[in-house]
């Protein structure tokens, strides 16, 4: 027995050396699935220059990137909306030390409709979204929408709004944006990942959404801008806080991130929603990375931080490909900066 | 039936003059061990099941109590949560979808069993088989395609103009609510319903029907007043299983009805499941609270399937006591 269980030990320890010598250092991962597609490039494309080193990463949703970071199940987490005051105190009670958010890249979330007889992009007020999503204009040709698409001809139906039924980032955006904008929002309905929607349907991903509005006359909803712009379907203009009607696009969201880049505090943790700006878009959000503080292991320490530099460089130019807005300069300078943080 | 009952070999081991050693030899005693450790993990799987939903349920349940039961709102913003608008939309989607399946799966099945050519009914069953195996997101996509546009412009007018008057019609219709899903879950549970009967039927011995044959009555009256009679166990088995899957179906009723917790009176109104909102929000929700109110919800869906299943047992029990014909 004893020669058996020396030899089969033998074994186990020749085979880790040989996999520890061929294996690069594994770095894992989880959290939102909005930024997987770029996460995904960055990672492949690292890898390719470093090739000791790899990241794993899985895209569970922001709850889950939370927890498992939370938990130390994971290197390093994702999420699409900040993690609140009582969160981070969990992770420090947990962990022992505090939790860093990166922004990576900026998304954002636009309003699609499907009117009978109207082609044309709409113009949509910050009033006029809020009332719809509460459920007090239910009209398409109620005044605090016809007032702003002068000449459009608005027809008389009532309106069914079509939201988001799973959780998810682009609803934490949206709400996030008309709790801004509307007391009476923020006091009714609030921001989360998932709300209590006071009227409409729920259609499971932007594509249930998508697809129930398509179906249904006289239907408003709101969908992730990289999946609008990647499907070409149509959407509206929002009056941001300068006044201006703004289309979003990569620059409009950038530029959102921009305007509101003197304002952003030193962990990042801020909603850009309804920035300043002439040409901000205003339904826009970061989206971050969460590391910890303290890395324990200094490989992998060394690995993180070099990654996020190369992110905010070099990274930054894999974005647009894949229609997402680049961090504006004044951000990345910042984070360069937080960088050394890690410990 | 007696006689056969008497050649049956005693299912037990046979212990006494052998010893444990030569039975070991003999393979008996490790057949019996290993089948009876594959049949404990069934046992071990649902106890597991029930004490991971109850333990990670435990803050959930600590601050509704009972009122999760009764509550209607599902708030994760402040964090208040009810289930009973998820209970609701379950239970009226399968009893719309067994309402539509039941009927439709056990005279189908009858054909196939009793009043068709062999070889028509072996091609069916090929396709029912087929059916019965195709991914639930299909029959979603067929839903949103097919069923959504046919609910809200023709099923909709039609019901609406002569029965508006009664609750169960009125309007609005997105196309998208409990009806829709109700129908869509009907086509799934279908196959089920009949390939089961069918099987059932067929086994019914062919004295029974002779029997009626020779006693003057017609092929329709032996089908319908002994055949069906003989294997209504057998029938009742099916649709449970057909409610069973009713119940815990998700990918499809979520592409369909219209995820809002609503408890309304209206087929036509949008509503939700337990199994669909567990799958649209588990992944995104933050905060425990949330979390273990959605693995509460699935502790209410497991205790509603097993109650049903409770009744579906006490329902067989009651009927055959009566005399179908079933030997018990």
């Amino acid at each position: 027995m004893k020669r058996i269980a020396l030899l089969v030990a033998g074994v186990l320890a020749l085979g880790a050396m040989v996999w520890a010598a061929q294996s690069p250092l594994v770095i894992n991962g989880a959290g939102a699935s909005f930024p997987y597609p770029i996460y995904s490039k960055w990672f492949d494309e690292y890898h390719k220059k470093n090739a000791n080193i790899q990241f794993n990463y899985q895209s569970q949703g922001s709850g889950a990137g939370i927890k498992q970071v939370t938990d130390g199940l994971v290197d390093f987490g994702a999420t699409d909306g900040p993690m609140n005051d009582d969160q981070l105190k969990a992770f420090q009670d947990k962990r022992g030390s505090a939790i860093l958010h990166f922004p990576t890249v900026l998304g954002a979330a636009v309003p699609t409709y499907n009117v009978p007889g109207v082609s044309g992009a709409l113009n949509f007020t910050p009033e006029a979204l809020a009332g719809i999503f509460l459920g007090k204009i239910t009209k398409w040709n109620d005044p605090a929408i016809a007032g702003a698409n002068k000449g459009v001809n608005l027809p008389a139906n009532d309106i069914v709004v079509v939201h988001r039924s799973d959780g998810s980032g682009t609803t934490y955006i949206w709400t996030d944006y008309l709790s801004k904008v509307s007391d009476e929002w923020k006091s009714k309905v609030g921001k989360n990942t998932s709300v209590n929607w006071p009227v409409g349907l729920g259609g499971k991903g932007n594509e249930g959404v998508t697809g129930l509005i398509k179906q249904t006359p006289n239907s408003i909803g709101y969908v992730e801008l990289i999946y609008a712009a990647q499907n070409n379907i149509p959407y509206g203009a929002v009056k941001n806080s300068s006044g201006n009607f703004v289309k979003a696009d990569l620059a409009g969201v950038s530029g959102a991130a921009a305007g509101a880049a003197k304002e952003i505090p030193d962990d990042f943790r801020v909603s850009i929603t309804n920035a300043p700006g002439k040409n901000a878009y205003p339904i826009s959000s970061f989206t971050w990375l969460l590391i910890p503080q303290k890395i324990q292991d200094a490989g992998k320490r060394e690995a993180v931080k070099g990654f996020l530099k190369w992110m905010l460089t070099d990274g930054q130019n894999y974005a647009e490909a894949l229609s997402y807005a680049k961090l504006p300069k004044e951000i990345v300078e910042k984070e360069k900066k937080a960088i050394n943080n890690i410990q | 039936m007696a006689t056969a009952k008497t050649t049956l070999p005693n299912a037990g081991p046979v212990t006494g003059s052998r010893s444990f050693l030569s039975r070991l030899r003999d393979g008996d005693e490790i057949a019996r061990l290993v089948t009876m450790v594959f049949a404990a993990t069934v046992v071990l799987i649902t106890l597991l099941l029930v004490y991971e939903l109850w333990t990670n349920s435990a803050l959930a349940r600590a601050k509704f109590g009972l009122h999760f039961f009764v509550t209607q709102v599902w708030d994760p913003v402040i964090d208040q949560y009810g289930a009973l608008p998820f209970m609701y939309g379950t239970l009226v989607t399968s009893a719309v979808a067994l309402f539509i399946a039941v009927p439709l799966g056990i005279g189908a099945a009858i054909f196939l069993a009793e009043l068709a050519p062999p070889r028509i009914s072996d091609t069916l069953q090929f396709f029912i088989d087929l059916l019965a195996a195709v991914p639930s997101v299909i029959y979603g996509l067929l839903g949103v395609f097919i069923i959504v546009p046919l609910v809200r412009t023709v099923i909709f007018p039609g019901l609406n103009k002569p029965l508006g008057f009664m609750p169960f019609f009125k309007g609005p219709s997105y196309g998208v609510g409990f009806l829709t899903a109700g129908i869509v879950l009907a086509i799934m549970v279908i196959p089920y319903i009949i390939s089961v009967s069918r099987e059932v039927l067929l086994s019914v011995p062919r004295d029974q029907r002779e029997a009626a044959l020779a006693l003057g009555s017609t092929r329709w009256e032996s089908t319908w007043k002994v055949v069906v009679p003989f294997a209504k166990t057998g029938i009742l088995g099916s649709i449970f299983l057909a409610l069973a899957r009713a119940l815990g179906e998700t990918m499809a009723v979520t592409m369909v009805i219209g995820n809002t917790p609503t408890i309304s009176a209206s087929l036509f109104s949008p509503g939700d499941s337990i199994a669909s909102v567990i799958a649209n929000q588990f992944t995104e929700a933050t905060g425990d609270v949330y979390l273990q109110a959605l693995v509460e919800l699935g502790l209410v869906l497991f205790l509603m399937t097993f109650i049903l299943n409770g009744l579906a047992r006490l329902l067989i029990v009651v009927t055959t006591q009566r005399g179908s014909g079933v030997p018990v």
